[in-house]
């Protein structure tokens, strides 16, 4: 019924949410939200503050569970087959989570752990990832001494350092300036061109936005658009993806009154 | 079921629980000098109010300094119990409790390994005291100190697991001022850390009641006991059970779907 030509193709979704809802405390955070997300997509989850993508975020990684409806990370639901999913995600939550105090190899050797690698394994994984992001002379420096953007992309290369074929980033770029802002934006589209690893961005930030990435609208626990931003422009007849936005929003608060 | 992976998760848990103690000196330090103050002032102080006479397991009159060891080992495992939910909190806060959170594994063997990880680091604690208080004079049969060891493991996840599971319904950081007021030091005081039960017994039965029961007041014989070489049955059933009942709550209260996680969300937006 809702299958998608990627699924008969026989390749897997990356992500899969199917009629999502989740409350809390009595308050509807998330209204029957449905998305996927395809192998080597970028798409972006767009919303404002309190929008509800953390909360979308943590029901996806199964920080929390109360809810109703189906999520599938590679074809494996969540909750039957916790450990499968779980192992084909790499999340960077929007709060900073290095051990500051700690040298950027350990934390990344922690993290291979968590994740079943022996010490060597993880070791070289990790070098991979760095190089990747141009951080592997900086492997012995604790995390306290680099900068709110070196920070990041050692929590991205964290993040990718158990080959997952989803990223997760919930506004990685919170904090960070331009230039920093824009390297990040485009080491994640380089990951999905060059690794096939589909990325699901979330931000409040709509110059992230590139005109070909899925854009991803949500408001209010609901979501209000889900295609390409520049298709997106052009259906509703405006010139940006900000005007976009607001009219998307508008539409949605008239609705509501 | 490959067990490999499984080891390389304990030993990425524990490894970076004694790493971040390495790191923290201040709190070693802290962790060293409150049972030492107890021991040579306190102590001190109370050897003139206070002999204790002849009780199991000790097979002479002693002087009170001997007698409080056990309980300021039980204080040192104590306290890093509770210590190390505060950093469960405050890394649920840093967020990287999501970090651990988010590994495949299943989630009782993730609280599990930083239980052990937390009661490993609260050991070694343990025997840098004992060292000093030997040195000072407080010396027990050499084989008590290997004895002890099991003692040790079962009292550290015993607080561990009370930790947690504190940790589990606890959201704010500075309530780590609560949990030293109504849980460090009434569980410390009410038992027999301080003052043998039949002791506390002449004072106020009510007091001897409530430290009776008091979980704390059996790992503290069971590590006295221990010491001794003796192996006191009653203190360890009773210690081992609390602690797994306390482990299987902190479960439960760690559990995405029906603990407090759930009802309390995930923070940000």
């Amino acid at each position: 019924m809702s299958e998608t030509s990627a699924n008969r193709a026989g390749q897997a979704l990356a992500l899969e949410i199917r009629q999502l809802s989740f409350a809390y405390v009595g308050r509807p955070v998330l209204d029957d939200v449905s998305l996927s997300v395809a192998a080597g997509e970028f798409a972006v989850l767009l919303g404002p503050n309190g929008a509800g993508k953390t909360t979308l975020l943590s029901l996806v990684t199964r920080l929390h569970d109360r809810r109703r409806g189906e999520i599938r990370i590679g074809g494996y639901d969540v909750r039957r087959q916790a450990v499968q999913a779980h192992a084909r995600i790499g999340v960077v939550f929007q709060q900073p989570t290095l051990d500051l105090d700690l040298s950027v190899a350990q934390n990344l050797a922690y993290h291979g752990a968590l994740h079943g690698m022996g010490w060597r394994e993880a070791k070289s994984r990790a070098l991979v990832q760095l190089e990747r992001v141009g951080l592997a002379d900086q492997r012995r420096t604790r995390v306290r001494r680099l900068s709110g953007g070196q920070r990041r992309r050692v929590e991205i290369a964290r993040g990718l350092m158990h080959s997952p074929r989803l990223l997760l980033l919930d506004e990685p770029t919170v904090g960070l300036d331009i230039a920093s802002r824009r390297e990040l934006v485009d080491h994640a589209h380089r990951l999905c061109a060059e690794e096939d690893v589909a990325v699901l961005w979330a931000t409040h930030l709509i110059d992230e936005v590139r005109a070909a990435d899925r854009v991803l609208v949500l408001h209010r626990g609901q979501l209000l658009a889900d295609e390409r931003a520049e298709t997106l422009i052009a259906r509703l007849g405006v010139d940006t993806l900000s005007e976009a936005f607001d009219l998307l929003v508008g539409t949605q608060e008239a609705a509501c009154e | 079921m490959r067990v490999m992976p499984w080891l390389h998760c304990l030993r990425g848990v524990v490894g970076r629980e004694l790493l971040r103690f390495l790191h923290q000196r201040s709190r070693f330090l802290a962790a060293l000098v409150r049972p030492l103050v107890w021991l040579f002032v306190f102590a001190t102080g109370f050897r003139m109010a206070l002999g204790v006479a002849m009780t199991e397991p000790y097979q002479t009159y002693i002087l009170y300094e001997v007698y409080i060891v056990p309980g300021l080992v039980g204080m040192i495992q104590l306290f890093n119990g509770m210590q190390s939910s505060l950093s469960m909190v405050y890394d649920r806060e840093m967020g990287s409790m999501r970090v651990l959170l988010v590994s495949p594994f299943p989630r009782w063997y993730l609280l599990v390994c930083k239980l052990l990880a937390s009661t490993l680091v609260s050991v070694v604690q343990v025997y840098v005291f004992l060292a000093i208080a030997w040195a000072y004079g407080i010396q027990a049969p050499p084989l008590g100190y290997l004895y002890v060891l099991p003692a040790l493991l079962v009292t550290g996840c015993m607080v561990g697991a009370l930790g947690l599971l504190l940790s589990s319904f606890i959201r704010q950081l500075e309530n780590f001022a609560g949990v030293m007021n109504f849980v460090i030091f009434p569980m410390f005081f009410l038992s027999s850390a301080l003052y043998p039960l039949w002791r506390i017994r002449e004072g106020s039965y009510l007091v001897y009641q409530i430290a009776a029961l008091n979980p704390f007041t059996h790992a503290v014989e069971m590590i006295r006991f221990a010491m001794y070489q003796r192996f006191n049955i009653e203190a360890v059933a009773i210690s081992v059970a609390v602690a797994a009942l306390l482990l299987a709550l902190a479960i439960l209260g760690y559990n995405p779907s029906r603990g407090m996680m759930a009802r309390k969300g995930g923070g940000g937006d």
